[in-house]
Parts: structure tokens; C-alpha cells; sequence
């Protein structure tokens, strides 16, 4: 049974859509985004579903997986956090920024915090220097950019999203 | 300037919707194109009016479109929006606040080289972009000015959006359509080129995401009025971003030749504190670096002949600047960094040699170099140097081999402080 074909029948029909009949290979980062967007990273079915809808192997799938950088083979927190910390970025206190925010989290960089919710990982460029300390964050399947950030500013955000978390709990109990 | 040719979306509010973009003149320029024009003269109109390439390499765009043979179809055109290289951030702009000019850029570009299909492929970071894109492209479908029979005629386009996942390799043309066709993102050997073996081996035309911006106006207002901006080798205007140690860091829509003080003095308010710029990288972590030793450095204009003149090029125009308070070895230890991180593997003196570079640098930064050390990352970039694949491992050096040859008593400091130096903004 095709669990990704299953769960996600029209976002899979759509995806292939996009190209040409003979190219569906082209399909396969789409479809990767679409298998990582429940549990935060691609479990090892999912590359098989993948590589069934696709024709392909499913360790061309998983060398897929593993030459990008916003695909994950492993769980870690529900939300990445990823501080830009290359040059521009660091000549406006991106560095330091990360280390006082990991300091606050009582983490290191990489880690992920008690509670499960948030890995902290510094990454390159977002595209975004003029407005550093900048961080993105992977997510419940989407990218969402912070800018022009403090440490203050990025706590009293994680706090907001705890809230969201505990709510939808409670409302799931 | 008073007037924004690509940085529209700053004098005209709601740019990015439907019904104000075309209020504003949206789509005429497509609509003449494709009703009244051949491919071959919309071709011409854009070689005539000088156009270069803008993504970096500042090929002649028009020039560019020219080689793709017209006994091989389909042919396709695919807008590069993987805009990942350490100081640029113009793309970005232009693709969330004024994305109707680029996909009227992009149907210029199809039309002009007849594909009838056209890719948008974006980084992976630009999820919520691609998404609002999609939803342009719906909205442009449903008009009627996207999709089949344009404009009554029998030219038909189909735009769709692609998603990168995060591998700056992917910015270069041929690893893009690597990714593009679902492979891990790395650069083809040259020749065959994209124009003749491009996306699923056809002939394909690669364009930057402000390059394809500049057609509409071009197309609109002719090849000549284009020419009245910036320079007779490097005619038009650049969108120049700014970012480092200066006051107001941003994207600044300048003719080309615009001197390096007009840009980081008059619009980006100088440097922080009164302080002294010390060195310039005008094309982002990849740039050979500039020392400004000189003043009359800044006065240089920010041409692609010019700055190639004072051993540096232009690029995608991503001006990071370091002032005086910034040791150059950590600056360097940064950008090789990046690439040690970035480097696909394909080939062998990219893959060993930044890894090789990003050891030294580190313990350079960690406290643990010796004085010989500056030699050996010296060497080890210059053994990476005309022997890669791609332009990432000549990247990957730039920044290294200017760096130590003007700045060597940085890195001899750097190793005999054992100390990690601190960024300003720190």
C-alpha cells in the first residue's frame, strides 16, 4: 500500500502535473517536502513510496534526501529553528545572537530543547543581510522568515508557539 | 533616480496585485511582443539595448537567447530564483513585492525563444514566495493572460514554480537543471551548454530573476531609452545590495556605474560610528576582495569594466562591506566556510581543497595556527584554482588569495593573538 498516494492523492496528482509525463522524476523534491510535512523529516516508507510513484530506486530517493539541506532522515523537534550566521549576517551579530539564544535555551547549537519543540541550528545564507540577525523555521511543512531579530524578541516567539502547541493539545484531548 | 524601472513596488502601493500592476501599464509590453513581433526582433531588441545577464556572470542576455538551434524542440526557459550567495537579497525582493514583472519578463523570454513551457526555480527557503507565485500564476490563468491562445494568438505558455531544498550549487545553471529533473544538484560538464542541452536534453535558456525584470521596460520603451542608463559597455540599471557594516543596509536601484561612495555614503549612510571602510567584496562571498588602502578606491564605478580594473568583478552586485575594526582572517575564515559547506563533491579540488581551507581557517580562528599556516592555506587555494568543475571552487579562493596577499598582517596577527577575533555587531 502507497501511504503517500493514499494520504495525499490530489497534492500528489498535482505535483506530477507540473511536468512532463516521461520527466516525473522531476517530482521527486516536491514529493519529499509532501512526505516530511506531517512528522518533520522523510520516514524510511516514505522513500519507497516515493520511489514507486517515481520509478526510481529508493536510494536514489534517499541521496536525495541527503544532499539537501531542508530534508531531514531523522526526528528532532517539531519546529527548526535555522540562525543565518554567514558573512553579512555575522558582521551585523549574527553569531552572537545564536550563542546567547542557545545560552537562554540551555542548548547547544544543533540541539534540540526539553520539550521536544524547537531544534536551533545554524545555517548559510537566507538571503536576507540587510536585515540580520535573521533565523527561518522549518516547520509543520512550511518556511516562515524572522527578521531583524534579538534574543528577546526570539524567546517571546518560542513562548507564542508553546501556547499554540499546548492549545491544540487541548483541544485534541 | 526618480523613476523605478525594477524596484517599481516602492513608488506604486500594491504592486504585486493583478488589477494594479496592469492599472499600471501590466502586460502591454507582452501583449505587443507577442501580437505584433518576431521572436527574432524581440531577440534583437534586447541584444540592441545591451542587457547583461544579472544572476552574476553579466552574459548578454540577448546574445544568450541567440544560440539555441531551431531544428531541436521543445525548447525551454527556466528563471533561476536560487538566490543563495552570501550578500545578495535582491531577488527576493523583486519576487514577493513586484512578481507580476517577472512573469511578464518571462513571457517575453518564452516567446522570444518559442518554449511553451517555463520553470520558476526557486530556493527551498522561498516556500511562502513559491506559494504566493502559484497563486499569481492562477490568477494570470484565469485572466486569460497566461495558458493557451495569448492574446488571441496561437503562442501558449505554461508557468510553473520549482523548489530547491537548500544547496547554493543549485544557483548554477547546469546543477539547477541537475535538481530540476530530480538528481542531486550538480554541475554537468560543459560542453554540451544549457542552449542546446539543457532541461531533459533540449535547448534551454537560463535567466536570472532581474534579468527577465528588465524586459518588460525594455520591451515597452525601447532598446535606446535602456541605453540611457549606466554605461556604453554596461548599459541599465542594477539593483546593487548593500549589507555589512553600514548604516542603512539594503537593495538600491542605481545606474551601473555608480561610484562605490555614492552607494555605501549617500544611500546607505556610511559606516557605523564615522569609521573607515577597509575592504569591499562587490559581488558577495565570492568576490575577490578589495582593499580600499586608498581613497580614491570608492570613487570607482560600479561598471563590469571597472571593477574588473582594480582585480575584482561585479557579479550579481551584493556589496558587503568591512570596515576598519574587522580582522580579515576571520572575514575570510567565513566565506570559506560557506563553501567548504557548499561544495557539491563533485570534483575533487572542491570538494578536498575547501574542506582543506575550512581546517586551517578554523584553527586559525580556534587559536591553534601556526605562522606557516598562512602559506599553506595560500598554496592549498591555489592548487584549487583552474582546476574545478564549476565556478564554486574558483569562488571559494577569491576571497582567500586577495585576502592574504593585502591583508597578510591580519592572518599573522590572527595566529599570534591565539584568540578569536569579534565581529563588529558583536
Amino acid at each position: 500500500m502507497n501511504e503517500l498516494l493514499q494520504n495525499y492523492p490530489e497534492e500528489v496528482k498535482q505535483i506530477l502535473a507540473k511536468y512532463p509525463a516521461e520527466y516525473k522524476r522531476s517530482a521527486v523534491m516536491p514529493l519529499l517536502y509532501l512526505a516530511q510535512r506531517k512528522e518533520g523529516y522523510v520516514p524510511r516508507q516514505a522513500l519507497e513510496d516515493i520511489a514507486e510513484i517515481l520509478e526510481m530506486s529508493p536510494t536514489e530517493v534517499a541521496s536525495i534526501v541527503g544532499f539537501y539541506t531542508l530534508y531531514y532522515d531523522q526526528p528532532a523537534g517539531r519546529y527548526h529553528i535555522q540562525v543565518c550566521t554567514d558573512l553579512p549576517c555575522a558582521l551585523r551579530g549574527a553569531d552572537k545572537f545564536l550563542e546567547e539564544l542557545c545560552q537562554r535555551l540551555g542548548i547547544r547549537e544543533g540541539e534540540t530543547t526539553p520539550d521536544g519543540l524547537f531544534t536551533v541550528e545554524a545555517v548559510k545564507c537566507l538571503a536576507a543581510c540587510h536585515r540580520a540577525p535573521v533565523f527561518q523555521v522549518q516547520g509543520d511543512g512550511e518556511i516562515e522568515y524572522h527578521e531583524n531579530q534579538t534574543v528577546e524578541l526570539t524567546l517571546a516567539w518560542m513562548e507564542q508557539v508553546r501556547e499554540k502547541v499546548r492549545a491544540e493539545k487541548e483541544a485534541q484531548s | 533616480m526618480s523613476q523605478y524601472v525594477l524596484l517599481r513596488h516602492r513608488e506604486i502601493p500594491h504592486l504585486d496585485q493583478l488589477d494594479v500592476y496592469l492599472k499600471h501599464g501590466g502586460f502591454e509590453a507582452a501583449k505587443k511582443v507577442i501580437t505584433q513581433m518576431q521572436p527574432a526582433d524581440v531577440v534583437n531588441e534586447v541584444k540592441t539595448s545591451g542587457l547583461r545577464g544579472r544572476g552574476g556572470a553579466g552574459f548578454p542576455t540577448g546574445v544568450k537567447w541567440s544560440f539555441l538551434p531551431n531544428n531541436i524542440w521543445p525548447h525551454y526557459v527556466v528563471c533561476n530564483a536560487d538566490e543563495s550567495e552570501p550578500g545578495t537579497f535582491k531577488d527576493r525582493e523583486i519576487l514577493e513585492s513586484n512578481p507580476f514583472q517577472l512573469l511578464e519578463g518571462l513571457m517575453i523570454a518564452s516567446y522570444a525563444v518559442q518554449a511553451n513551457r517555463a520553470y520558476i526555480y526557486l530556493r527551498g527557503e522561498f516556500w511562502q514566495i513559491a506559494r504566493k507565485l502559484d497563486e499569481k500564476i492562477a490568477e494570470l490563468e484565469k485572466a486569460g493572460l497566461l495558458g493557451d491562445h495569448l492574446f488571441g494568438t496561437n503562442y501558449s505558455l505554461r508557468i510553473y514554480t520549482h523548489l530547491g531544498a537548500g544547496a547554493y550549487i543549485c544557483g548554477e545553471e547546469t546543477a539547477l537543471l541537475e535538481s530540476l529533473e530530480g538528481k542531486i544538484g550538480q554541475p554537468r560538464l560543459r560542453p554540451p551548454f544549457p542552449a542546446v542541452y539543457g532541461l531533459y536534453g533540449k535547448p534551454t535558456v537560463i535567466n536570472n530573476v532581474e534579468t527577465l525584470t528588465n524586459l518588460p521596460p525594455i520591451l515597452e520603451k525601447g532598446a535606446q531609452w535602456y541605453r540611457s542608463f549606466g554605461t556604453e559597455k554596461s548599459p541599465g540599471v542594477k539593483i546593487f545590495s548593500l549589507s555589512g557594516n553600514v548604516n542603512r543596509p539594503g537593495n538600491y536601484e542605481l545606474p551601473l556605474g555608480t561610484t562605490f561612495r555614492e552607494l555605501i555614503y549617500t544611500h546607505g549612510g556610511g559606516i557605523p560610528e564615522g569609521r573607515k571602510v577597509k575592504a569591499i567584496l562587490p559581488a558577495g562571498a565570492s568576490s575577490a576582495i578589495i582593499a580600499v588602502n586608498d581613497d580614491a578606491i570608492l570613487d570607482t564605478p560600479m561598471d563590469y569594466e571597472s571593477v574588473a580594473a582594480i582585480g575584482s568583478q561585479l557579479g550579481s552586485a551584493s556589496v558587503i562591506v568591512a570596515d576598519e575594526t574587522v580582522n580579515m582572517a576571520w572575514l575570510v575564515s567565513k566565506t570559506v566556510n560557506f563553501f567548504k559547506h557548499e561544495s557539491c563533491g563533485k570534483c575533487t579540488p572542491c570538494r578536498e581543497g575547501t574542506f582543506w581551507m575550512n581546517r586551517i581557517t578554523q584553527r586559525m580562528m580556534a587559536g591553534r595556527a601556526v605562522e606557516s599556516d598562512v602559506d599553506l592555506l595560500a598554496n592549498v587555494a591555489n592548487q584549487i584554482a583552474g582546476k574545478c568543475l564549476c565556478a564554486l571552487g574558483e569562488f571559494s579562493v577569491m576571497a582567500v588569495q586577495t585576502g592574504i596577499r593585502q591583508f597578510r598582517t591580519d592572518f599573522l596577527e590572527q595566529v599570534k593573538q591565539q584568540t578569536a577575533p569579534v565581529a563588529q555587531g558583536d
